[in-house]
């Protein structure tokens, strides 16, 4: 079966720094896939590749089988247009560490926005949509509020549905707790949990090394912009290989 | 002061003072207009733009705002004839307002689009949306908030700029002043009405301003 997300030799540089030195690896249908590693190692850019709002150099990344951001003409690495880019990007579903929830529009609007605006969704429609998954993310009696009245965690909450409301191929998690009051993570990784375990697809960047152990079916440690190990949390985790994780797990708590 | 021979006055004069008035309207209003639809791409494009947008448009705004309106006036009217545009003296100025303007517009749309965070331009390309759908409906709505304190000022200072217009002969609301004053030497009454008209159209700018902004302001929907 085509996997959802396919990393192919995948380098990225900012000027001479090279952030990314060659990144390989898939997530299949309904797979959660934890990324973890020490900030500077690589793991937001790996993500923020996944749909685009950083561009890479070489390799390739495949999102439903569909390689994403560029074409060959002539045997040269061509970027494709605007229109094109922003259809790609709409494949995956991002959330963002510090929310970005859009500040003038209620949380309804910020979930209808790109059900009538890019799906071209008529409003009675992406309303009832929008209801559904706020109320799956437990928001669904504020829905009429601004994000300025409401918590961290119910604007992460928000953000979710926005997301998600999009029907993408692949929810992609960046540090989606990071932000929060240590008193609000829990309602937001109780989220992400249950849309796992509903079967939706996930990449997450994350700090949180329980939930990464209790949620995922496999675990990408990276090291200095390569993957230094990955495969199956219970293995990463109890018997990791390499020394550099072996030392990274001693230095977080969970 | 003789009171009677003022509003006598005021009465035989009062066509010359609606000409007037509805010329500096006219021309304020014209320059607001197209001076903010002008202001509005120069600012995307000194925001946004690539090289070849940007430097062009970051010219003009330095170049205009920092070029006297009197002298901005002054060439418009001259320049344009010399070069073969016969321009009456009502469209040099309004032009000249509305470069003026567009530049003013435009630097004060680049510092509230500059205020926002970049942030929000991610969360709109990753619904989906393209450069052209994240501004109207993201970048724009915001920075119409941030700017429009500053607008509303920028649009009165129009209304003051059109005072500039007496210079080249448009018979604007100062000039038929002084003309009405030539003609009965009450020099500080028909002023002092000048200033009083001048108060009015921007007392009205910034009741619109208020009332605009107090319609952005509103939430989408109710909270419940």
């Amino acid at each position: 079966m085509t996997p959802i997300v396919e990393v192919r030799d995948l380098h990225k540089r900012f000027g001479e720094l090279e952030v990314l030195k060659g990144i390989d690896f898939t997530v299949a249908e309904g797979e959660v896939v934890s990324i973890i590693g020490a900030s500077g190692s690589g793991k937001t850019t790996l993500l923020r590749c996944l749909n685009l709002l950083e561009e890479f150099h070489r390799g390739d990344v495949l999102i439903g089988g569909e390689a994403i951001g560029y074409h060959l003409r002539r045997g040269q690495r061509v970027r494709i247009g605007e229109r094109e880019v922003a259809r790609q990007r709409a494949m995956t579903g991002m959330v963002f560490q510090a929310f970005n929830l859009f500040p003038h529009m209620s949380a309804l609007d910020n979930v209808t926005l790109g059900l009538t605006k890019v799906r071209g969704m008529p409003r009675p429609q992406a309303i009832e949509l929008a209801d559904h998954w706020l109320d799956r993310v437990g928001m669904l009696e504020r829905r009429d509020h601004r994000p300025s009245q409401l918590s961290g965690g119910q604007q992460q909450r928000v953000a979710i549905a926005r997301a998600i409301a999009m029907s993408p191929k692949v929810m992609l998690f960046d540090e989606a707790t990071s932000a929060l009051d240590p008193e609000r993570v829990g309602e937001v990784l109780e989220t992400i949990r249950s849309l796992a375990q509903e079967g939706m697809t996930m990449v997450l960047v994350t700090h949180e090394m329980r939930f990464a152990r209790d949620v995922s079916d496999k675990v990408v440690f990276m090291e200095d912009g390569r993957i230094a190990e990955q495969g199956p949390p219970q293995r990463l985790f109890l018997n990791p290989e390499s020394p550099r994780l072996q030392a990274f797990l001693k230095t977080s708590s969970f | 002061m003789d009171w009677t021979y003022f509003f006598n006055e005021v009465v035989n004069n009062r066509d010359a003072l609606l000409h007037g008035t509805a010329i500096t309207f006219a021309v304020s209003l014209i320059a607001i207009l197209a001076g903010t639809v002008l202001g509005i791409v120069i600012g995307i494009a000194v925001t946004y733009g690539n090289k070849p947008l940007r430097w062009p448009a970051r010219l003009y705004i330095d170049i205009i705002r920092g070029t006297p309106v009197l002298v901005l006036v002054l060439a418009t009217f001259y320049v344009s004839s010399a070069v073969g545009f016969n321009l009456t003296a009502f469209q040099a100025g309004a032009l000249a307002l509305t470069l003026f303007c567009a530049s003013h517009v435009g630097e004060i749309l680049r510092g509230a689009l500059q205020s926002l965070s970049r942030g929000q331009i991610e969360a709109g390309r990753a619904i989906g949306l393209t450069f052209g759908g994240i501004f109207r409906y993201i970048l724009f709505p915001q920075a119409l908030r941030y700017a429009l304190p500053t607008w509303i000022t920028a649009a009165v200072e129009m209304v003051k700029a059109s005072t500039l217009l007496s210079v080249i002969g448009v018979a604007e609301l100062l000039l038929t002043t002084q003309q009405i004053i030539s003609n009965n030497f009450l020099n500080m009454q028909f002023y002092l009405l000048a200033g009083v008209i001048y108060f009015l159209i921007d007392f009205a700018i910034e009741q619109v301003g208020r009332f605009i902004g107090r319609r952005l302001d509103q939430p989408t929907r109710r909270a419940v």
